[in-house]
This record gives structure tokens, C-alpha cells and sequence, in this order.
């Protein structure tokens, strides 16, 4: 493998991921404006600690920022006919799906962290671990850019219906993390069920960081989110190496 | 050492051979050109050319490196323009050069020096800094064209380049194709345009069902079937080509205002097609006999595949 063309093939498609997808619809509906509706839907009429779910919000801000942008790239691309010329340059599959989820890694960090120094300057927030908080942005949106990529691999070329199996795995997600019922009052199957989702390693995380209780410790948080991210890259690489020439 | 080599190069999709152990060599500076009917197998030959997609068997050697094991290196030789190679429409003509520029590791000096000399070159100067998508068709190929050899790769592939072009930008692309190889780029060129190919191309590869039925210079594989010779002949008004019967004209053909009998035997049909026009009352305008066209080639070898 030469490394320094990877590199270079990755970033080149993060910049151009960033110049034109960042700008799409799609990411701004659902990587935005969903979970905007959703934080309104669970909080407004209810008398409810807001400092208690704050960091339950922001794992879901983060989650649906970061897994936005990747599942409209390759079909985009594939509908707009300029997949293949990109399958011509000097790039791989590794390549190509680093470069997106880099891309994808990035808005999410971006948006995230305005919406956590908001949070925690606006609600008076403490974070009592600021390096777990830091590695947790980074990590955890490297996990759900992986997602989307994922998702995105999967070979349709209609960038609404990747959007929509999208929502069909993201929604069920965020009802079994830790959002909207603390993972610490969860109890029998939706304890169990939990564990397999890599958001509820976010939110617990979060919690650690945020000096609120938290289920696991911080080390089994970000070692999950660590091996989710690596399953969710190679089985993206896998799904998009057998669908590359699909809808092309 | 050559330019490229494809050894047996086999691809299934699912049941269906679509390319069927294909071999050539392309020797550097040369102009090759790969034709064929449609579903023949081109472009996916020309997939595995590029490392798009890999073969099921054989290789591909580009300048010597192994396309499926280090496909990077070997990638960073080639420009190429796929069959679906559209530019990024959401970037202006400058910007889309100044990305490929990037995946080939051309400095900032180098993408922008380049840039503006291909967008001049091209015409394209006046709206470089327009989004592709207010381009016409001619002007996305001509894009498309300075992406492919912004980064002035020794090998240039090209899959239907000029395919529903107006005549200015098809000129301009050829004119263009025509410098590089002359500069000592190798071209590989797919077209349906076997005039094209004709004047193009130093040797063609006719493919049909997935193998070559020839590999040769268009002058050679002419003159391999001279046995099609033609008779081109103009009267002085309308005819009724079911007089021309005779065991000398295989078929007859419009060409024009005027008609074009295919024959193994020109003297024999000549005298034929002269005796049929006194007796029908037919004044004979223009009369000549000619070899057989690269298209006549074409068709007799892929008789069937189309």
C-alpha cells in the first residue's frame, strides 16, 4: 500500500466532498434541522432538567450531523456520472471512503462543538474531563461518518432513497442510547439492546464528561466507539467494493 | 517495455462473458484504437484498463506495473475519460482541473500554470471560472478532456470522446488528442466513428462478443479484404434496384444520390451494371470502383454481434 497516494487521494476527496456536498439540502435537513425538531418534540411543554439530557442532545446532534453528509456522496455521484472518473484517479476504495467519512467527520465536529460551547456556556454547564470530551468528538464522529458511509456503500444511485434507509437505521438508534430515557434508569431487554448500539457509548461518555452518572467506564466508551468505527469502515469498504460499478 | 499490456483478460458479470481472454500490447506513442459494436465488451475492457474494475483473469501491465496490485502507481500514468466521466458540475471548469490536479500531486504553481494553459487552449478561457452546469455538452467534454491530461500522463484513455459532440468541439478535441500523440503520448481511443478510427488510429482492435476478431493497421486490415470491393455509380435519374440482378453484386446500397453495389468481381459487375442500364434506358452520371472501407471491415467482421 503506498500510504503518502492514500493520503493524499483522501484529503483531496474530503476537500472536494467538503466544496460540494456541504452545500446540499439533504445534509441540512437531516444532519440539522431533524434533530433540531426532535431536541423540540422531547423538551418544549415538559418540566424537564435540561441540564440532565444535555449531553444525551448533543450525542444526538453529533450522531446525526456526522452521518449526514456521507450517505448522499456516492449516490450523487453515481447519478451525476462522476463516479467512475473519480474510480480513474489514483484512488482506492480505502481511499475513496476515508475521503468521505473525513469529510462527513469534519461537519460533524464543526457543528457539534458550536452546539456543545453553546450548550455549556448558555445552561452553565461543567465539563469535568475536557480531554474525554475532546476525544470523544473526535472519535465519535469518526464512528458515525463511518456510518453513513456505510450506508451510503450499500449501491443505490437515488440519493432520497439512501437517505431514507438512512433514517430507518438512525431513528431506531436514538430511541435505544441513552437519549430520551437515561441509561442508568433503563432496565431488562432495553438495557440489553443498548449495548449494541455505538451512540450509547457516545451518550454515556458524554455523561462521564460532563460530571452526570454515568453506566460504564470512560475507558469501555471510547474502546467501543474505537471498535464500532473500525467494523463500520471495513464493512463499508466490503459492501462498496461489490456495489462500485451498481447504478453506474 | 510497453506502453500497455493486456493478457488475457476475462470478466464475468454474474453468467454472462463479457470480455473473453483479450489480449494486446500498445506500444508507446502509439494510437490505438478499440472498436466494436455496442455491448461488444469496450468499455469493459477499458474499465479494466483504467483498474475501474478488476478482471476475473489475465492482467494488466501499465508501463510495467500490475494495475490490480499496485493500482495507485499505476493509475498515476494514465489520464483517462470513462464512458461515464462527467466533471463535477457543481465546481467551475477552473476548479474541477485544480481537483484532479490535486489527486496527482501537482504543485499549486503547476495546477493553476496548467489550468490556464488547457482552458485557453480549449476555448474555455472566457468562462473558466463559470459552474460546469451552464456548460453545453461540447464544453463539459472539453473540461472533461483538460481533466483528463491536466497532470500530461504518458498514456491517455479515451472511451467515446467525441460521442454527440458539434462539430467545433470534436475538432478541437481531436486536433487536440492528435498533438499529445504526436508529443509521444500513447492514446487508446474507443469509438463508434470508424472514420474516426480511420484517419486516427495507427492500429485498431475490432472486438465483438467479448474476443478480438482483429488486431491490425486500418491500411492492413483494408487490404486483408480487398475481396469487398464496391462500385459506386450516379445515373441520370431515379432506378429501380431490383433490375441490378446479377451473381456478381452481392448488395446494393445507397450512398447519397447514388448507389453502391458490393461485389468480389468489379470488372464482371461493371459490365453488368452497364448492360442493366442500356437496356432500362439509365445514363450513366459517374462511375468508380472502390476498396473496402475500415466500416466494411468492420461489418464483415462483426457480422451478427450487432
Amino acid at each position: 500500500m503506498n500510504y503518502p497516494l492514500l493520503l493524499r487521494g483522501a484529503l483531496t476527496i474530503a476537500r472536494k466532498n467538503m466544496r460540494i456536498y456541504y452545500r446540499k439540502a439533504p445534509v441540512y435537513i437531516f444532519g440539522l434541522l431533524l434533530p433540531t425538531f426532535l431536541f423540540f418534540a422531547f423538551f418544549v411543554g415538559r418540566e424537564l432538567d435540561i441540564s440532565r439530557y444535555f449531553p444525551g442532545f448533543l450525542a444526538m446532534s453529533l450522531f446525526f450531523t456526522s452521518s449526514s453528509v456521507g450517505p448522499i456522496i456516492v449516490p450523487w455521484e453515481k447519478q451525476a456520472g462522476t463516479f467512475e472518473r473519480l474510480l480513474s484517479f489514483p484512488v482506492s476504495v480505502t481511499t475513496i471512503i476515508l475521503g468521505d467519512m473525513l469529510a462527513g467527520a469534519l461537519f460533524g465536529l464543526l457543528i457539534s462543538t458550536v452546539v456543545g460551547v453553546l450548550g455549556i456556556i448558555l445552561l452553565g454547564l461543567t465539563v469535568t474531563n475536557i480531554f474525554l470530551l475532546a476525544i470523544l468528538f473526535v472519535l465519535g464522529n469518526a464512528c458515525f461518518a463511518a456510518l453513513g458511509e456505510l450506508l451510503s456503500s450499500t449501491g443505490g444511485r437515488t440519493p432520497s432513497n439512501v437517505m431514507m434507509l438512512s433514517s430507518l437505521v438512525r431513528f431506531p438508534l436514538i430511541f435505544i442510547s441513552g437519549i430520551f430515557i437515561s441509561l442508568s434508569d433503563m432496565t431488562g431487554p432495553g438495557f440489553i439492546i443498548a449495548h449494541f448500539s455505538p451512540l450509547t457509548y457516545l451518550v454515556d461518555g458524554l455523561d462521564a464528561s460532563m460530571g452526570q452518572s454515568s453506566v460504564f467506564h470512560w475507558t469501555i466508551d471510547i474502546l467501543s466507539l474505537l471498535l464500532f468505527t473500525v467494523l463500520f469502515v471495513f464493512a463499508a469498504r466490503r459492501v462498496l467494493r461489490r456495489n462500485l460499478m451498481k447504478g453506474l | 517495455m510497453d506502453a500497455i499490456e493486456a493478457d488475457g483478460l476475462t470478466k464475468y458479470f454474474g453468467e454472462l462473458l463479457a470480455v473473453d481472454h483479450v489480449n494486446f500490447h500498445v506500444k508507446k506513442g502509439e494510437f490505438f484504437g478499440l472498436l466494436g459494436p455496442n455491448g461488444a465488451g469496450k468499455t469493459t475492457t477499458i474499465r479494466m484498463l483504467t483498474g475501474i474494475i478488476e478482471p476475473d483473469a489475465g492482467h494488466v501491465l501499465i508501463e510495467g506495473i500490475d494495475i490490480t496490485k499496485r493500482p495507485l502507481e499505476a493509475k498515476m500514468k494514465l489520464g483517462c475519460i470513462p464512458e461515464v466521466g462527467n466533471v463535477y458540475q457543481d465546481l467551475s471548469a477552473r476548479e474541477n482541473l485544480n481537483l484532479v490536479g490535486r489527486f496527482y500531486g501537482l504543485s499549486r504553481r503547476e495546477r493553476e500554470s496548467r489550468s490556464e494553459e488547457l482552458l485557453t487552449l480549449l476555448g474555455l478561457a472566457d468562462r473558466a471560472d463559470d459552474y460546469v452546469r451552464t456548460f453545453s455538452k461540447g464544453m463539459r467534454q472539453r473540461v472533461s478532456i483538460a481533466c483528463a491530461i491536466v497532470h500530461r500522463p504518458p498514456i491517455l484513455l479515451l472511451d467515446e470522446p467525441t460521442e454527440g459532440l458539434d462539430v467545433h468541439s470534436r475538432r478541437v478535441i481531436v486536433d487536440l488528442v492528435k498533438k499529445m500523440n504526436a508529443q509521444g503520448c500513447t492514446i487508446i481511443l474507443t469509438t463508434h466513428n470508424i472514420e474516426e478510427a480511420n484517419r486516427l488510429c495507427q492500429r485498431v482492435c475490432i472486438i465483438n462478443k467479448g474476443s478480438i476478431a482483429a488486431i491490425e493497421a486500418p491500411e492492413k486490415l483494408r487490404r486483408a479484404y480487398e475481396s469487398i470491393q464496391t462500385v459506386e455509380v450516379a445515373f441520370d435519374k431515379k432506378v429501380d434496384l431490383c433490375s441490378f440482378t446479377s451473381g456478381h453484386i452481392s448488395h446494393i446500397e445507397a450512398s447519397g444520390d447514388k448507389w453502391r453495389f458490393h461485389t468480389d468481381n468489379p470488372d464482371e459487375a461493371i459490365r453488368d451494371i452497364v448492360k442493366i442500364g442500356d437496356e432500362r434506358g439509365l445514363k450513366i452520371i459517374s462511375l468508380a470502383t472502390m476498396g473496402p472501407t475500415l466500416e466494411d471491415v468492420f461489418v464483415k467482421l462483426t457480422e451478427g454481434g450487432i
